[in-house]
C-alpha cells in the first residue's frame, strides 16, 4: 500500500530550489567504515523518525566486501534518510547533513552534500595514517576542500571512550560505541528521545551486560553533548512537524520484508502451503532469511545447492501441489532460465523473485539497477511467454507479491516478480493492511477422474488442470518435450507444436483481461509529455513530475506494474501524448521494449551508476522536452 | 456409502502406461523397465502414490512408460525437482531415473546433494558408459581409450566409478545390478524402496547401438560366475562357478584379494562375511574390477540415518505446534504507530 497524498505539497513547491532541502524535509547521510555500524545507526534513526510521525525514505548503500580494509574508501558504508513533515517519495538527492566517521567516508561523500550543508566529522579519526589511506594528501579540513560547507569537528572517538570508560569493556568494544554516540547527537538535533534505542540495545546484548551499558552510555553522552550546547550554536535543534498521514496503523517496512510477507499472505489467500527454494545471493538473501522464520505459516524453506536446483526444486514443489517459489538476483536468474522454460512448458505455477542488481555478470552486487527487463520478459529459449510484475516501492512489494501468487495459481504459469537492490533494502512507513481487506482466491486441484486430460483447458483462463500426485485415478506424465494438445503425450506433430505454442501465448496474453487498465499516476490522460517508469523509479519520477506540473509544465506520470502482459490500453494511452519519455536505471530496456510495441517515437532518460534516479535529473529531463 | 474394498493385487502390466516404448530394439532399458514394473507389483506399490522423475537422455524417457505419476524434466536436474516433490509431499514414493551423463556429468552436483542430504528417494542410475541420445559421445564413466565421435583417437578422460562417487557423497544405501538380471534387480529395487533415505542403485546397462558389449567381459553368461560376486549381508563373500572363490583381506595390506578355497592353505574361515553397514568394506567392494577382482553386485552398503525431508517437516510441525501463524499479527509485530 503506498501512501498517497496531495503531490502539490511535494519537494520544492515553489518550483525553483526543487531538489534542495526546505523547511519540511531534511536529508541526512551517515557514513563510516563498513565495521562502524552505520547501517544499524541508520536503521535505529529511521525507527525513531517513524515513531515521531515523520514520513521518510531510506537508502542503505554499502560495499560488497563484508569488512574491507579499515579506513579505505572502498570500505565505506553509508545510510541516507530523507524525512519530513510531508510525504517523502525518495531518499533525497543531496544530503543537508553528512556525518563522516572517518576521512575515507568524508572523501567518498562530501561532494554530494548540498551547497551550504552541514558536515560533522569525527576529528579523532583524522590521523595522518587515515588521511593517507583515504587518499588525502592534505587534510581536507585545512585546505579549503570543504569550502562551501559548514564543518563541525567533534572528537567522537575520544568522547565515546570517555563516556564508556567506567564499564568493563575493551577499548575496541568501547570504540564500537561511536555509532551510538553519533546516534545520540543526531537524536538531539532532531528532538528525538533515546528510549527506543536503549530498549533495542538492552534487548540485543542483555540489559546487565557491560557492552549494553557502554553502548547506552555512549548514546546518552551524544545526546547530552548536543543538549549542553557544547557545540555553541553550530548545530541547531530542529523539530520536524508530524505528517498528516491517513488514519491507520503504520510501521516501517523494507522491500524484502514486505515481499516475503506478501508471498505468505498470497499463499494464505490461495489456501496453499509455500515451498520456498533459494540459493544465497546479494541482495536477494534477506527473503530466504525472513521466510525461514515463518514455518508456523506452513512455509517450508530449502537452501538448495545452487540456483538451478533452487528453481527446479520449486518446480517440483509446485508439481506436488504447493506454491513453489524461488528468488535470486541477476546472475542467479540467468542460471534458472532453462528451468523456467520447463515450468512454462509443463504449465505449472511458479514464482521467481528477481531482486535486480547492477550487471552484467557479477556487476555491482550491492548496487541497484533495473536491467533484467529483457532477461525476464524475453530471456528464454523457444517462444516462452510468462507473466512479469514489478514492484515500485518497499510497501508495494506486499501487494505485488499477492498478485503474483494469484496469477501463478489461477493461470498455471510462472510469474516473475521484480524488485531491486534499492527497494529490497530501503525502508518506508507503511500503512499496515488487514487481511480481511483481501478477497481470497482459493486454488482448486483436479480430482475427478472422469474425462481427465492433463492438458485440457479451462475455457476462461486457458489454464490446464492442476493434479497433485497421490490423487487416485489421475496418474499421468508431463515433461519438457512438446505435448499433444489435451492428452499431454509426447508429440512431434508439426500442427500440434504450432497449436501448443499459440495456446501458451494466448493463455498469457489473455491475462491482460484480468489486470488493471493502465492508469495515469499524475497529470492528464493526454497532453504534451508523459514520463513512463517502472519499478523503483516510481518515487523520483512521481516527485519530479509533480514539481514540474507545479512549475506549469504539461507533463504526466505513467507507471507500469504489469510488464507482461502489458495492460491492454497502454499503447493507446501513450499515443495520446505528443512525447513519451522513459526514465529508467538501465541502458534503455523499457525504451526498446515499448518501441517494439508501437511506432510512436519514444525517448529515454537512462542511468546506470548503481544509484537511484534523483528528482533533479528527472526534472531536467522533463524540462528539456516539455518547455516551449 | 463408500465401501473401502481391498484392491486386487496389481501385476507388472498394471504399471505399464499406454505409450509405445521407443528405445532401440535390444536396448538394456527394456529389461530394466520390466524389472521395475515387476518389482513395484511385487512390493505392493500404489501407482497413485508413486512418482518417477527423470532428467534428459535415453534412460530419462522412463517415466513415460510407467502408469504412475511422472515428470520428465531437464538435463541433470531430476534430483532437484524430485527434492521439491518430496519436500512438498513426503508421503509420495519418489524414484529418480537417470543415466551416466545425466547423473554424473551435467547433474553431478545435484546427485551429490540429494545423496548427502539423505532425501528419501530411490536413485536409479542406468550406466552404459556412453551418451546415447546425442549419438555416441564418451561419458564420465567411459573407459580411457574409448573411441567416439568426440574422441576419434580415444578418450583421455579419466572415468569415475558411480558407486564410489555415491559413497563419497555419504549415500547411506548403495547397490548395483545388471540390466539382464531381472530377479536380482527386483530384490535390489525392493530393498532400495524399503530404505528410508536416499538409495543409490547403479544398473549396468548395455547400449546396443553405441557401446555394445562394453560390459560383456563380466556380464556374458560364460564368464558371469567367475567375474561377479552377489553380496548378501551376513553371508560369506563367496563366488565362482564352483563357489570356491572368495574375498579376504590381503595379509599385510589394506585391500581385498580374490582367493580360492583349498589353494595356498585358504579355508572358508579366511573368507570375509559381508557386513552392509561397514562403509570401509563397501568402499573396497565398489571399487573391484575384473579381471583381477569380481564386480560386486547386490546391496553393497546400507546404513540408515534420518532423512532430510522428515527433519524439515518436523521443524515445520514443531513451529506450527507452538501456534499457527497469524498474518495480521505478523504485520503488526515490532514498532508500530497509529494515526487517528
Amino acid at each position: 500500500m503506498n501512501l498517497q497524498t496531495d503531490p502539490s505539497k511535494g519537494d520544492g513547491a515553489d518550483g525553483t530550489q526543487m531538489s534542495e532541502a526546505d523547511r519540511d524535509s531534511i536529508v541526512v547521510r551517515f557514513a563510516g567504515d563498513s565495521g562502524d555500524g552505520v547501517q544499524l545507526l541508520g536503521g535505529q534513526f529511521s525507527q525513531a523518525t517513524a515513531l515521531d510521525h515523520n514520513s521518510l525514505a531510506t537508502f542503505p548503500d554499502f560495499p560488497a566486501e563484508i569488512r574491507a580494509p579499515i579506513g579505505t574508501t572502498y570500505g565505506v558504508s553509508a545510510f541516507q534518510i530523507k524525512f519530513g513533515s510531508r510525504m517523502i517519495k525518495t531518499s533525497g538527492d543531496s544530503p543537508d547533513v553528512l556525518v563522516a566517521l572517518n576521512p575515507a567516508a568524508l572523501k567518498v561523500n562530501y561532494k554530494d552534500v548540498r551547497t551550504g550543508g552541514l558536515i560533522i566529522v569525527d576529528s579523532g579519526s583524522f590521523t595522518e595514517r587515515n588521511l593517507k589511506k583515504a587518499g588525502f594528501d592534505v587534510d581536507p579540513r585545512e585546505d579549503g576542500t570543504l569550502g562551501e560547507h559548514r564543518t563541525i569537528e567533534i572528537d567522537i572517538s575520544a568522547l565515546t571512550l570517555e563516556a564508556t570508560k567506567q564499564f568493563d569493556v575493551t577499548q575496541k568494544e568501547a570504540l564500537r560505541g561511536k555509532n551510538m554516540w553519533t546516534l545520540g547527537l543526531i537524536y538531539w538535533m532532531y528532538d528525538r528521545t533515546t528510549d527506543a534505542t536503549e530498549k533495542f540495545v538492552a534487548g540485543k546484548f542483555g540489559a546487565e551486560s557491560p557492552v549494553a551499558q557502554a553502548n547506552i552510555a555512549a548514546l546518552k553522552a551524544g545526546h547530552a553533548y548536543g543538549e549542553t550546547a557544547e557545540v555553541s550554536g553550530d548545530i541547531q535543534q530542529t523539530r520536524v512537524a508530524e505528517v498528516e498521514f491517513a488514519p491507520g496503523e503504520y510501521r516501517l517496512v523494507t522491500g524484502a520484508e514486505a515481499l516475503s510477507w506478501g508471498l505468505v499472505a498470497g499463499c494464505e489467500l490461495a489456501g496453499i502451503d509455500m515451498t520456498f527454494c533459494s540459493y544465497p545471493i546479494t541482495p536477494s538473501s534477506p527473503i530466504l532469511h525472513i521466510l525461514s522464520r515463518l514455518k508456523n505459516f506452513g512455509v517450508t524453506t530449502f537452501q538448495a545447492e545452487d540456483e538451478i536446483a533452487a528453481a527446479c526444486s520449486a518446480i517440483g514443489a509446485s508439481y506436488a501441489g504447493n506454491m513453489g517459489i524461488t528468488a535470486s538476483s541477476g546472475p542467479g536468474i540467468a542460471l534458472k532460465t532453462e528451468a523456467i522454460g520447463l515450468a512454462i512448458s509443463t504449465e505449472l505455477p511458479l514464482i521467481i523473485v528477481d531482486t535486480q542488481r547492477a550487471g552484467p555478470s557479477t556487476g555491482l552486487p550491492t548496487k541497484t539497477e533495473q536491467s533484467d527487463l529483457f532477461l525476464t520478459v524475453w530471456g528464454r529459449n523457444g517462444d516462452a511467454p510468462m507473466v512479469v510484475l514489478s514492484a515500485r516501492s518497499p510497501g508495494d512489494c506486499f501487494e505485488t507479491a499477492i498478485e503474483a501468487v494469484r496469477l501463478a495459481t489461477k493461470y498455471m504459469t510462472p510469474v516473475f516478480l521484480l524488485s531491486d537492490g534499492y527497494i529490497a533494502n530501503a525502508a518506508e512507513p507503511w500503512m499496515i493492511p488487514s487481511m480481511s481487506d483481501y478477497k481470497p482466491f482459493p486454488v482448486s486441484y483436479r480430482s475427478e477422474a472422469e474425462g481427465f486430460q492433463p492438458f485440457s483447458r479451462d475455457e476462461e483462463t486457458l489454464a490446464r488442470p492442476w493434479v497433485k500426485p497421490g490423487t487416485p485415478g489421475l496418474t499421468h506424465r508431463i515433461g519438457g518435450i512438446e505435448k499433444a494438445d489435451g492428452s499431454g503425450n509426447i508429440s512431434y506433430d508439426p500442427e500440434n507444436h504450432q497449436r501448443m505454442t499459440d495456446l501458451r501465448n494466448d493463455k498469457i496474453a489473455n491475462i491482460a483481461k484480468d489486470i488493471p487498465a493502465q492508469s495515469v499516476e499524475l497529470g492528464n490522460d493526454s497532453g504534451k509529455l508523459a514520463v513512463v517508469g517502472w519499478g523503483s523509479t516510481y518515487g523520483p519520477i512521481n516527485r519530479a513530475v509533480a514539481n514540474m506540473r507545479d512549475a506549469g509544465l504539461d507533463v504526466a506520470h505513467i507507471h507500469i506494474r504489469n510488464l507482461w502482459p502489458l495492460p491492454k490500453n497502454l499503447i493507446d494511452l501513450l499515443g495520446k501524448y505528443d512525447k513519451v519519455l522513459v526514465a529508467e536505471m538501465n541502458n534503455g530496456q523499457m525504451l526498446t521494449f515499448l518501441r517494439s510495441q508501437t511506432r510512436q517515437d519514444i525517448d529515454g532518460h537512462l542511468k546506470v551508476t548503481g544509484q537511484p534516479l534523483t528528482i533533479k535529473e528527472v526534472e531536467d529531463a522533463i524540462r528539456a522536452r516539455a518547455q516551449g | 456409502m463408500n465401501v473401502q474394498v481391498e484392491p486386487a493385487k496389481l501385476k507388472a502390466k498394471d504399471f505399464a502406461s499406454d505409450q509405445e516404448v521407443r528405445w532401440c530394439p535390444g536396448c538394456g532399458d527394456y529389461a530394466i523397465l520390466k524389472a521395475v514394473q515387476m518389482a513395484l507389483a511385487n512390493m505392493g506399490a500404489k501407482p497413485d502414490n508413486t512418482v518417477f522423475v527423470s532428467g534428459i537422455g535415453c534412460a530419462s524417457r522412463f517415466p513415460y512408460y510407467m502408469a504412475t505419476y511422472g515428470f520428465h524434466t531437464i538435463h541433470g536436474r531430476a534430483p532437484a525437482v524430485a527434492s521439491g516433490v518430496k519436500l512438498a509431499n513426503p508421503d509420495l514414493d519418489v524414484w529418480i531415473v537417470s543415466g551416466d551423463g545425466d547423473a554424473l556429468s551435467i547433474g553431478g552436483n545435484h546427485l551429490l546433494h540429494v545423496l548427502r542430504r539423505n532425501m528419501d528417494v530411490q536413485f536409479l542410475l542406468f550406466n552404459n558408459e556412453i551418451y546415447g541420445l546425442t549419438k555416441g559421445q564418451y561419458s564420465p564413466t567411459s573407459q580411457i581409450g574409448q573411441k567416439s565421435p568426440s574422441t576419434p583417437q580415444g578418450s583421455v578422460d579419466a572415468p569415475i566409478d558411480a558407486c564410489t562417487f555415491a559413497l563419497g557423497c555419504n549415500a547411506r544405501f548403495i547397490a548395483r545390478g545388471i540390466d539382464i538380471q531381472a530377479k536380482d534387480l527386483g530384490h535390489v529395487f525392493t530393498r532400495s524402496r524399503d530404505h528410508k533415505g536416499a538409495s543409490f542403485v547403479e544398473i549396468i546397462q548395455n547400449c546396443i547401438v553405441f557401446n555394445d558389449d562394453a560390459f560383456a567381459h563380466f556380464t556374458e553368461k560364460k564368464v558371469a560366475k567367475e567375474t561377479q560376486i552377489h553380496v548378501v549381508h551376513g553371508a560369506k563373500l563367496i563366488y565362482g562357478a564352483e563357489s570356491n572363490k572368495g574375498l579376504s583381506i590381503k595379509p599385510g595390506a589394506f585391500e581385498l584379494e580374490a582367493v580360492t578355497i583349498g589353494e595356498n592353505g585358504i579355508t572358508e574361515d579366511d573368507i570375509l562375511v559381508h557386513d552392509e553397514t561397514n562403509k570401509v568394506l563397501a568402499s573396497l567392494l565398489v571399487a573391484m574390477k575384473p579381471p583381477a577382482m569380481p564386480v560386486a553386485l547386490g546391496v553393497i552398503y546400507c546404513d540408515p540415518a534420518p532423512s532430510y525431508e522428515q527433519a524439515v517437516k518436523d521443524q515445520v510441525e514443531a513451529a506450527k505446534a507452538k501456534g499457527l501463524g497469524d498474518m495480521d499479527a505478523l504485520l503488526r509485530s515490532g514498532n508500530t504507530w497509529t494515526v487517528s
